[in-house]
Order: structure tokens, then sequence, then C-alpha cells
């Protein structure tokens, strides 16, 4: 069957099963592979997209579920001027380790910011809290969360 | 430069650290891997495009022990093949320590999850749909030992004696006697194992996630029977190890290996699911510790010590992990006479490996606690206790080596006892009632830098090289793999400061056998402290003989410092490390007393590393070791199923710590140089998980009227339980 969708922002079709996996698809049919598995159980947050504004593992969404919705991956995300502000503000205190969990951790960001502009430390720490990060013990990532949040003021 | 300001979580606010007293080398730097990572446009091994490739697929051991009856096959449509011992051309083991492990079940399975074979074809799905349920295996159950309890089969033994302790206990005021249980543990890197390999004109090429790119190099030769240059190992962007992929990428790299060889030239790729991956992949070895502790005129003179570790199926690292477990378990005491004996012990469960830290949690966990118990019963409060114990420079080790440089256990302790207002709190908390009660402990340990006894000059034996280009940009060639850790932006400041060069004019890739020497394996919180300091010795042999527009190579090789007194490994005596780095640990907690659920109020610590080399390295370094370590302590369990299956082979049942779990960590660091690694750097990757446990049991026991516990991960249903017990009497 035909799906129609927009994919960082680019009208798509794709032709397939309605109960393929969005990050399968993703990943094989259009090469966003800043899309990670981590687990494909909904657990760890790796495969994180922004499904029409939301946050969603892509592992537990099916394509028959993105018919007319707006996804948006890394690869789409990274154009903005927002993800600038954020790419600076993990570089400033190194908040990206092993890096496998970091683009579902920069979409989960966009996702807290977009709804509370100055997050608390806690709402920043629940915010991020379906991603899984091993390395950095997320204090790292909640401070770059933090100075992305002063200094693109006005951004979101 | 970097011109963005920096903010400091400790004071939280912002910082400018130009304006600070920090030396040069320490200044942050954006990291190498920064901007591919975080746009998501790096290559894992799960990235690389899969046209033409095969997928392997694992049939795996359904039992415990057995002996195999009957493979039943299909013939199996086109293009599609499987893999088992028989295809196997070199001896069936992959080389890690002792060669006991095959790369494909023979006869037996000796635990279940052991691949048996393995299924290739161009379909991923269509492989795992055969490996599920076309291929049939029948065993001859044999009797299965799933217990460390019920094993008698050692696999490796050591014991070693410092003074007299029999003497000790003779004279003994009080001797005390307790048992320590420490848990399995996941090293949960985010990214699974993954390998591709390649069989083309004679060579395999093997690429993937792995911590030890010629450790995967010497097994996958040796399981080939290939001579070393018809093997290329090359590591691909790697999604955290925690020393899960020093040991195992050996394991799968020569089963996938061995399907490329009969794949036709097509590369062959496994990478596991997190299922498989937590089912079948090494873990933190289980342990039980007893503990005897002679005590005479309120001083502890000697320790009898008695360890035992679960090896799992087969030996893997385990002699190394057992070794460094001994050596540190009389923590950082000075204790006269010692008496310590520790085997590995052999169930009918997966392999247990390598995990950060590397046995020393285990013991360190054990000494921590039982000094802490001896402090209660003579009513003395326990940090005071353990600081009139505490090591200090010059004496000995608990192997009859030197503390060559200063020990700041007790600035530390005073530094975190400030931040954790931890005598305040001791007091205000003690013998807490009401629902919610609230508990602070403290913990302090340390961990040795490097291989253990005389492993970096007898068998690691490192070289890098320096390569400068006639255009000035020199690449540093060494085979430590950056797994998010940080290294290759450590590597490249150390070369660039050295050359007085910039940053960008320093090259460094991830490790190809082809290409860099054997620097060792990245393990051990080695990296910086001993390879860095050969790339700094290289490279200032490169400015001294600095010429413009010339090809240039450097090479540089591993000497023991002159100061070391040699480890000999039969008597267990020497220097088993040439330096220490330090840490103490505060946690705060406060536990419901109704549900048994506990909350991590706050986390203090202070860590000597010597120089950090790039501070937010080190910083995140510290801060994510302490979340582990708090995970070991209380959330990350794998419950025996009596059938030696792990059950829990998942995120949702084995929880590792959100961010919502913890609040924020703070961390000191206690900076003093040391005069090993460069700049003064010691080691930093493996020290902050080390003694998180112990600080956090110390804490339960507060929180809990000084009720013992002798084991972890203690989590709800444990609290439940201490609390349905009277507390002991003494407490402190």
């Amino acid at each position: 069957m035909l799906i129609r969708f927009t994919l960082n922002g680019e009208d798509t079709v794709y032709e397939g099963s309605a109960s393929d996996r969005l990050l399968d698809v993703l990943r094989n049919k259009y090469r966003l592979c800043g899309v990670k598995c981590g687990c494909g159980e909904g657990e760890c947050g790796a495969c994180c997209v922004i499904l029409d504004g939301r946050l969603a593992n892509s592992c537990l969404a099916a394509m028959g579920r993105v018919e007319g919705l707006d996804v948006v991956t890394i690869e789409g995300y990274r154009t903005t001027e927002r993800f600038k502000v954020l790419d600076r503000a993990f570089a400033s205190v190194a908040a990206v380790q092993c890096g496998y969990c970091t683009p579902g951790i920069v979409l989960a960001s966009e996702c807290l910011l977009a709804v509370n502009p100055h997050p608390t430390r806690e709402e920043i720490r629940l915010g991020i809290s379906g991603n899984l990060c091993r390395c950095t013990g997320y204090n790292a990532i909640v401070r770059a969360i933090e100075i992305a949040a002063w200094e693109g003021d006005g951004l979101w | 430069m970097f011109a963005y300001s920096l903010y400091c979580e400790r004071q939280n606010k912002r910082i400018d650290w130009w304006m600070i007293d920090m030396k040069e080398i320490s200044r942050p730097v954006i990291k190498e891997d920064h901007s591919s990572k975080f746009d998501g446009s790096a290559v894992y091994v799960g990235d690389w495009p899969t046209d033409g490739m095969l997928f392997g697929y694992f049939v795996r051991s359904t039992r415990a022990h057995a002996r195999i009856r009957s493979i039943s096959a299909p013939n199996l449509r086109e293009g599609y093949f499987t893999v088992d011992h028989r295809d196997v051309p070199g001896q069936n083991c992959v080389h890690i320590i002792l060669d006991d492990m095959p790369v494909f079940a023979g006869d037996t399975v000796e635990y279940i999850g052991e691949p048996i074979l393995m299924v290739v074809g161009p379909d991923e799905c269509v492989v795992r749909r055969i490996a599920a349920s076309e291929i049939a295996v029948e065993y001859d159950d044999l009797p299965a030992v799933l217990n460390i309890n019920d094993s008698v089969e050692e696999l490796c033994a050591y014991r070693f004696d410092k003074g007299d302790a029999d003497s000790a206990f003779k004279h003994a005021d009080m001797v005390f006697e307790e048992r320590f249980e420490t848990g399995p543990q996941e090293q949960a890197y985010l990214e699974t194992q993954g390998i591709i390999a390649e069989f083309r004109d004679g060579r395999v090429t093997l690429h993937g996630s792995m911590q030890c790119p010629y450790y995967v190099h010497e097994a996958v030769a040796r399981a080939l029977n290939f001579e070393p240059e018809r093997v290329r190992v090359v590591q691909d962007v790697t999604g955290g190890g925690f020393g899960g992929k020093e040991d195992y990428p050996s394991i799968l790299a020569c089963q996938v290996s061995v399907a490329a060889i009969k794949a036709g030239g097509k590369p062959v790729r496994v990478i596991l699911s997190r299922r498989e991956d937590m089912s079948v992949t090494t873990k933190r070895h289980p342990s039980i510790s007893r503990y005897r502790v002679s005590v005479k005129d309120g001083r502890v003179t000697g320790m009898d010590i008695d360890v035992v570790f679960d090896g799992g199926a087969y030996t893997t690292l385990s002699p190394a992990v057992l070794q460094r477990g001994l050596i540190a378990a009389s923590a950082v005491y000075d204790i006269p006479n010692l008496k310590v004996r520790g085997r590995v012990v052999r169930t009918n469960t997966p392999p247990n490996g390598a995990f950060r830290g590397f046995g020393a949690p285990q013991t360190i966990f054990a000494a921590e606690m039982i000094m802490s118990h001896i402090a209660r019963s003579l009513w003395e409060e326990p940090t005071a206790f353990k600081l009139r114990h505490a090591v200090s420079q010059g004496d000995k080790t608990s192997t009859g080596g030197r503390f060559h440089f200063p020990v700041p256990i007790s600035e530390m302790m005073r530094d975190v006892s400030v931040m954790s207002q931890y005598h305040k709190k001791r007091d205000l908390y003690e013998n807490g009632c009401g629902r919610f009660r609230r508990g602070i402990g403290m913990s302090m340990w340390l961990h040795g830098v490097g291989f253990t006894g005389s492993g970096e000059r007898d068998i690691i034996k490192a070289r890098v090289c320096l390569h400068k280009y006639p255009d000035g940009r020199v690449e540093v060639l060494a085979s430590n793999t950056d797994i998010g850790q940080g290294v290759k932006t450590a590597f490249r400041k150390i070369a660039a400061n050295e050359l007085l060069l910039p940053q960008d004019m320093i090259i460094i890739q991830a490790p190809d056998t082809d290409r860099v020497p054997d620097s060792g394996p990245t393990v051990a919180s080695r990296s910086v402290a001993i390879v860095g300091e050969l790339i700094r010795s290289a490279s200032r042999r490169l400015r001294e003989d600095w010429r413009d527009g010339a090809d240039q190579v450097v090479e540089e090789q591993y000497a023991e410092p002159d100061f070391i007194i040699p480890f000999s490994l039969d008597k267990f005596s020497g220097d088993a490390y040439p330096a220490y780095s330090w840490g103490v640990c505060a946690v705060e907690l406060q536990v419901d007393s109704l549900t048994g659920v506990s909350e991590v109020v706050g986390v203090w610590a202070s860590f000597d590393v010597g120089t950090p080399i790039d501070i937010n390295i080190v910083m995140g370094q510290m801060e994510g070791g302490i979340l582990q370590g708090l995970g070991y302590a209380f959330m990350e369990r794998i419950p025996p199923d009596g059938h030696g299956r792990i059950l829990n082979d998942n995120f949702a049942d084995y929880a590792i710590p959100t961010a919502s779990d913890v609040p924020n960590i703070q961390v000191k660091i206690h900076e003093m140089e040391s005069s090993v690694g460069p700049y003064g750097a010691k080691g930093a990757g493996e020290l902050p998980l080390v003694g998180v446990p112990a600080a956090y049991i110390e804490a339960m026991e507060h929180a809990l009227g000084g009720r013992r516990i002798n084991h972890i991960p203690f989590g709800a249903s444990d609290v439940l339980d201490a609390l349905s017990k009277a507390p002991q009497m003494e407490v402190m």
C-alpha cells in the first residue's frame, strides 16, 4: 500500500506494508542512520523521532500510524537554528560520549524546550527520562540543555 | 579558539575556565568526535550500507549443560548456509587468556545461549526464521552447576600473604567475621555488539564495535589458522564498552570471520539484538567474600580474606579480574598482616568477564563494609576509624610494593564532608523513625593504574608511532580506541601540546591494525596514563628532530619506570601498579519504609586522577562512573531462574538509571600531579565506579537504624526484609 507522510519537510510516499516498523523504514529505505536502534522495544529512546511535534520511539511506530504525519529525524533537525544552539551547548560541556543515545537526546531536548523554553533542572531530568544514556551520568546533558535554554532565549 | 562560556555545576553559575587557575592541558576543548556524533552522521557498525551483504544469526543452546545428540537442518534454499565448529579452519577456540572457549560448540554445550551454529544468508528476516524454527537440536542433558556455592571446579586460584596473619589473630583482642555477596552487572552499552567480516584475496578484514583491535586480531588469526598479515581489524565508531567490548568482540569476530570464509567474498554482518546481547554476553563476576579481621587495641592488625568469583562456563578474562580483585581486597587500609585467597569457579552460566573496575568493586565493597561494621562495634565514627587505618605515602601495598606517591585521602575526605555536610547529617538522621527515613554514608577507595602486575612490561609492551607528513601535519598511530571516553581527543591534545601545534594539525583516526602498532588494549584505565605518556615522549622527540617539509616517523616503546619494585605473579609480590588513583564518595538517600523504595537525595565525590587531560572529559568519566556504581548498588540485578537462563534480558526488566532516578552528582577533582602519566595524569576510567556501592549501602544502613547489610544489589524488597528484623544494638 501507499503511505503518504512528510519526512524532514519533504512530501514522501512509502510503498510497503502498514505494519513495517518506522525505525527500519527510516534506516533501511531512506538511509537515515542517525536514528539508532538501542533496544527495539521502546525502552531506550535511541530511535526517537519527532512525530507531529511530539517525541516518539520509532521502533514502536508502524508505518500505518505515520500516514499524514510530519516526521522529523536528526537529519532533518540538524539544519535548524535551534539545533546549532544545542550543538554548541552540548559541545561546551562534552555532553556527548559514545554518541549512540545522542540523536535521540537532541530530539528529546527539542521537544522539551518547545513546550517549556526555560525548564528547571528537575523538568529537564524528567524531559529526557525516556532516553537512556550509560556514559555520562546525565549531569553534562542536563547542564547542556540548561545552557541551550539560556543561550537560545527566544528561539523556542 | 573555543569561545563558548562554560558553566560550572558545583557553584551552579557561569565560570570562565580561562580565568581560573588551570593547567593549559586541562582546559576543555570540543571533543574530536563531537560533531559527527551530535548530528547523527557518525557511522557505527550497523550504519554501513548493506547492499550485497549477508547476515548471520545464531542457533544457541537451550540447555545449561548437555551433549548434543543431533542437529537436523533442512535443505536450505539457495544463498543460505550454516556455519559450525567443523568450519573453523584453525583450532576451535577463542584465544583470550586461555583457549578453553570454543568458537562454536563441539560435542557439548556449557551454558544457555552458547552458539552452536550460525545461519547465514542475504535476508535477515529469513535467516532469523531459519535459525529459530527450521533447525532442530536434540540434547542429552548433563548435570548442570548453576550456583556459585555448588561449584567445585576452579578456573583459576591465587593466594598470597603479607606479614604474619596467624600470629595477628592469635594475639587479637577481637575477631570479626563477615560474608559479603555482590551480584552480576550488565555493561548495558547503548550500542549492542556487532562485527562485519569480509574474506577477499586470501585476507579477512573485520570492522565493528570493539575496545581492543589487537585482541580481536590475535583471536581471529588463531581461529582461522592465518598468518597475522592475513587479518585486518578496524574499529568502527563504538557505542560504549565499559569492559563489555574487551573480551566479547574476540568471540563474535571469530564466529563472523569463519562465516566470511564460507561466504564467497561477500561481507557477513552480525549485530546482536538487545535481548541476545544481554542474555549471552559477559557480565561483572558475582562474588562471595569472607572476611575475618583481627583487632588489637582498637586497631585492625590482620585480615584473612577468602574471595570466590563466579566465572561462568569459560575462563575469558577471569584470572586477571581475580588478580585485581585480590590485590584491592584490603582497600585503602594499611593492614600489616594479610592472608588473601581467591578463586574463580566454573558454573553453567554465560561466561563473565571485564566490566569497569575489573574485580575491584566486589572486594572494595566487602572491605569498606566490614571496616564500617567494626568501627560501629567499637563505637567509633566509621570515617574516622577508616582514616586512622588509611595508607600514606611510602607504606607497603598488599603485595609488598609501595605507595610511591602522596595519598590524598584525608584531604579528599574533608572536602567531601564539607560538600555533603556529612557529620551534621550523620547526627541529624541518627535513629530516624517515621515513614521516610534518611541516611548518609561515605566510602573511600583506590584504583591501580594500568595492567595488573608486570603486564605492561612482559605482555603488552606498548608501542606508538607518530607520522609527520611533509605538509607539517602529524598523525598519531596507536591502537587505543575511542569508545566514548574521549581518548582520541586526549591523545590529540597531548601531541598538539608537546609539538606546539594547533589541534587541527594532529590527525587521529580509528585504529586499523594494518596501520597502527600494538599499543595494547583499551582497558585498565591505561590509555592516557601509559599510552598517552608514550605519545608525549614521542612528540617531544619529534619536536626536537623536526625538519620542515620532511616525512618523518617516530616510534616509542614502553619501558617500566625505574622506581618500580618488580612484580612477581608467582609470589604476588612487588608493585602491582606504578601508581593509584583515589576516590571518596558520599551518598545521601531517603527510604520509604512503607514501600521499601529508596531515592538518592545527593551524591558528592572527590577524585584524584592526577592532572586532568581535559576537565570536561574527566568530569564526564567521574559522573558516568558514579551513576553506574549506583545502579550496581541498588537497581541492577539478574535474579537466578533456577535453569541458568537470564530472564530479564531487556531494559524494561533490567533497569539502568535514568535521568530522573538521581539528582545532580557533585564532583570535585582533587588535582595532584603524579609522575607516571603525561603532565602528571593518572588513570581515570574505572575509578569512579569502584567504591560507590559501599557509600550507598552505608547510607542505607544509616537510614535503617544501623541494620547491617552484606550484599548488593539492595533494592526495595531487601529494604522491607531488613526492616522486618530488629537492628543490631550498636548504632553509630
